[in-house]
Order: C-alpha cells, then structure tokens, then sequence
C-alpha cells in the first residue's frame, strides 16, 4: 500500500491550492469552489489517517469515516447558503466581485 | 490529477471551466477514497460533491451572469497569496515529512468498513452528531431560502 505521507502530501498540496484560490481570486463563486477544495483536503487526510490507523487498535467507532461524513454535510449546507447570499450580493449591488463589496468597510 | 485540476481551479480565467476542473478535481479525490478502501466515502462524494455541489455551483454561475463577462480577473494581492500558499505548503510538507512514519502495517487490510457497522456506528456512537447535522442542513436550507427568495425589504 501507498505509504501514509503521500497522501498527506497530496492533502497539503490540495490545501495550499485552496488557500491560493481564496486569497488571489476576486469572484465569490470562484472563492467558494476554492473553500470546496480545501474541505476536500481534510477529508483526504481524515480518511488516510482512518485506514492506517485501523490496525494500530487504537481505532475505533470508525472516526474518520464519520467525521469525514460530517465534514461532507457541513459543506454542502455551507455552499447552498453561500451560494443564496452570492446571489442576494448580486441582485443588490449587481457584482460578485468581493473587493466591490465594501458596504461594511469602516 | 486531483492536483491538476486543483490547480486549473485557481488559475483558469473562464469561470465555467473552474467549475468543470472542479468536478474533475472531486472525481478523482473520489478516486483516492477508493484507493484508501473507502466505498462509502467515494460514493457519497461522487453523489454530493459531484452530483449536487457543481451542479448548484453551475447554477449561481448563469444565474449571476459571471459567463457574461468571462474574463475575471485575480486581484491585486495574487503574488501576496501565492507566497502565502507556497509557505503553508512548505510548512504542512515539512510537518508531515518530520513526523514519525506509519509504516502501515495495514498494508494487507482487504475489505472496506462494512457499510452495515459504519450504520450501526453512526446511529449509535454518533447519534448526536447525527442529529445536530441534521437540524444544521435544517437551518442552512430555510436560511438559504429565505436570503435568496424575491421581495425581500431591498428585492
């Protein structure tokens, strides 16, 4: 079997993307998908550190697979409501772009 | 290839084909489930993620009309953001390699969690988390409804 450490790296590197996207994209549709793709990577590490834990006998309830589950839930209430507030932004100031939306800058 | 497509994600400049990289990017995370004998796993992320997510994504991208001016651009502080991305890496790459191998001694393991004890677990074990998720995915779709309906106060 693959050893533990690529697929973390995999993970990481999934995760650096992600924080990327946040940081360098100006569309909040576009941020989202990169929220997306960081969850994605927790849940990569999640269910490699499940499987290897599995015969170590400190394991148990399958904790991993769950959360994991849990993690999936989450993202998808988040995207629905973030997606209901892009459009609420975009019916009201006509942009998704979030370096337009300064109505709370102080 | 989840990489690649992740990274498509990022750079892309058509909006409509980050959301197609993103697919391809879930699909093969779905991928990497399977490898780590998570069926259940894979199939429920081939449902959500690509099933639903994208397709909601797709959504909000016609319906805010970001195809119309397909050309978006990244902001000013990118070069900021690719340091800070490039470090994290760093930093998780550095982590996971100084830590203690797991010479997985469950190399041989052949079967998945049985979907019958992952059930039995999570209605047992994990029954309150359950239900919390539940009233959670609740709340998010009367909260969603309710942000995005017609004739609010500034409709």
């Amino acid at each position: 079997m693959v050893p533990l450490v690529y697929f973390q790296l995999v993970s990481a590197g999934l995760f650096a993307i992600g924080v990327y996207g946040v940081l360098a994209r100006r569309s909040a549709v576009l941020i989202v998908m990169s929220i997306e793709l960081m969850l994605n990577a927790v849940n990569i590490n999640l269910i490699a550190a499940a499987a290897y834990l599995e015969g170590t006998g400190n394991f148990q309830g399958f904790a991993g697979h769950i959360i994991a589950i849990f993690v999936i839930t989450i993202a998808a209430a988040e995207v629905g409501l973030a997606l209901a507030i892009i459009l609420r932004m975009y019916r009201n100031r006509a942009t998704v772009n979030v370096d337009e939306i300064d109505l709370m800058k102080w | 290839m989840t990489l690649g497509a992740g990274l498509g994600v990022v750079v892309t400049r058509n909006v409509a084909h980050a959301a197609l990289l993103l697919l391809v990017s879930l699909v093969a995370v779905a991928g990497l489930y399977l490898i780590l004998f998570a069926e259940f796993l894979a199939l429920v992320q081939v449902l959500i993620y690509g099933g639903a997510i994208i397709i909601v994504l797709l959504f909000a991208i016609m319906l805010t009309r970001s195809a119309d001016y397909p050309r978006i651009s990244d902001n000013r502080q990118w070069p900021l953001a690719a340091v800070a991305a490039l470090g994290l890496l760093g930093v998780l790459a550095a982590a996971f390699l100084a830590a203690p191998q797991t010479t997985g001694e469950t190399v041989s393991r052949p079967q998945s969690p049985a979907f019958t004890d992952l059930g039995n677990s999570l209605f047992t074990t994990w029954a309150i988390p359950f239900e919390i998720a539940s009233l959670v995915l609740l709340a998010a779709l009367i909260g969603a409804i309710i942000i995005a309906r017609d004739g609010g106060e500034q409709g």
